[in-house]
């Protein structure tokens, strides 16, 4: 496959960056996308060019890392896959490639495709998480009743693997798919109960100061989401907002 | 509770709930209006009503005229925080892959009402003022000793452009409750066994009000004699 690649250039946080143009010819259908942005880097360098920064780690789909706008598409054109699940034979020989980082105010670019999403990290310290007494009293998870249904949704919240598509790809760069799936992982198990007002009301408080937009429903981060993460999950939070409120 | 309704979320609830209040207050608009296809006689009656009962007039028209404005105003706010929320947009975005059109476009379609408003409000509410507390004449009858409203509806749909400029304002309507149902039951939480149902009820609602609203103009149009 021959291919024309449109790939955002930016040399740091506090310069403005640019769309570039790149030719890059015999590309196997079969490579994933990161692995066509590895050969146009080694020719890059063989060429004596600054390589584009990307991220990437585990490239199985397991890490979210890997953070790419595709043509217009968060993680591509592809449906429940991050980029690096992405495989060329998605693309026709000849086409155009626009290649963007996430964008988002919350998700400053670093350098070229990479973006800071530690904004979400900072979601998660404000309440993602439960306390346990480790003093070797404590209860096996494994002993507590759980209705099968709410183990199953909760897990399903729990795939969740934080890249930040549902921001990049919600038109008003809401980051309330994540907030929600972190939320309702605990709010629907016993474990989670003891801080579930705290958690709901900190989540929410640390998304709104760090500059994400309101959810308005579209349903965008749902169907890019790679994980596959529900829309019910905002709504589980806000039903446990609305109650943190009331207490 | 105050600080709920400072938070994003709260903000989505308290724009549901004033959605929620303004579908309410369509819906029986719409029943009032149907009347003046079927029964001239009772929409005189139901309309002399509204307009003259104290309760109508001072308690429910100023928490309507208030829910209006609170759902536009709240509607513009949210929009530029939401804009301001990416600085750079990208280069090529492909929002029909994953939303509808109406879900992305709720600001045009609800600025274009709210021009429909001021444009209702000029050719009905004002006049009506005018009549009621400029005037002074509460009766709601004509010179003839017959009630005004319906003859004064079925004339103001005389002109063609004003039928058409109805039907645009209702399409835009319908546009804007084809997300705006669905989406307010969204922001309240209900996503449950039922959303399904409710996003039935909110295709039908966003259609068949709307519809019905043109019927009635376009009916009054052809029907006018006098």
């Amino acid at each position: 496959m021959n291919l024309t690649l449109q790939i955002w250039r930016q040399k740091n946080a506090k310069t403005k960056g640019k769309i570039v143009e790149y030719p890059i010819k015999d590309i196997s259908p079969d490579m994933s996308f990161l692995e066509m942005l590895d050969v146009l880097n080694s020719q890059l360098i063989t060429l004596g060019e600054e390589p584009v920064a990307f991220d990437h780690d585990c490239r199985e789909g397991i890490c979210g890392s890997c953070s790419l706008y595709i043509n217009g598409e968060a993680h591509g054109p592809d449906r429940r896959v991050t980029t690096c699940q992405l495989h060329m034979r998605k693309f026709k020989d000849g086409d155009t490639i626009f290649i963007e980082p996430f964008r988002a105010k919350a998700f400053p670019v670093i350098k070229d495709l990479i973006v800071d999403r530690s904004a979400f990290d900072r979601i998660q310290h404000a309440g993602g998480f439960i306390s346990v007494n480790t003093s070797g009293n404590t209860q096996d998870g494994n002993a507590i009743p759980i209705s099968k249904h709410d183990a199953d949704t909760a897990m399903d919240a729990a795939t969740c693997i934080g890249c930040g598509a549902c921001v990049a790809t919600c038109k008003n760069s809401s980051a309330m798919l994540f907030v929600g799936a972190k939320v309702s992982q605990y709010a629907l198990l016993p474990q989670g109960q003891v801080e579930a007002t705290n958690r709901v009301e900190n989540m929410v408080a640390q998304m709104d100061l760090e500059g994400f937009g309101n959810c308005t429903n579209t349903g965008a981060c749902e169907i890019e989401c790679p994980k596959g993460i529900s829309l019910e999950n905002i709504a589980r939070m806000n039903r446990e907002l609305m109650k943190a409120s009331l207490k | 509770m105050s600080g709920f309704f400072k938070s994003s979320v709260g903000r989505k609830v308290a724009m549901a709930l004033s959605a929620f209040f303004l579908m309410f207050f369509i819906l029986q608009h719409f029943a009032i209006n149907i009347l003046s296809v079927f029964n001239p006689d009772l929409f005189n009656e139901v309309s002399h009503f509204m307009g003259t009962n104290p309760l109508v007039q001072f308690v429910l028209q100023p928490i309507l005229i208030f829910g209006v404005v609170f759902h536009f105003t709240m509607g513009f706010i949210l929009e530029l925080k939401n804009r301001s929320a990416r600085s750079i947009s990208y280069a090529v975005n492909n929002g029909n892959a994953n939303s509808s059109w109406m879900s992305r476009n709720m600001i045009y379609s609800g600025g274009f009402i709210l021009i429909f408003l001021v444009i209702h409000f000029i050719d009905f509410w004002i006049p009506e003022l005018n009549i009621k507390y400029v005037i002074g004449d509460t009766s709601g009858l004509l010179a003839d000793g017959n009630y005004r409203y319906f003859e004064e509806l079925q004339h103001k749909f005389v002109p063609i452009w004003r039928v058409i400029l109805y039907c645009i304002g209702f399409v835009f309507l319908a546009l804007h409750l084809l997300h705006g149902f669905n989406s307010a039951f969204q922001s309240i939480g209900a996503n449950n066994k039922y959303t399904k149902s409710i996003k039935g009820i909110g295709k039908a609602y966003a259609v068949l009000i709307p519809l019905g609203f043109i019927i009635i103009a376009c009916f009054h149009h052809l029907t006018y004699t006098h």
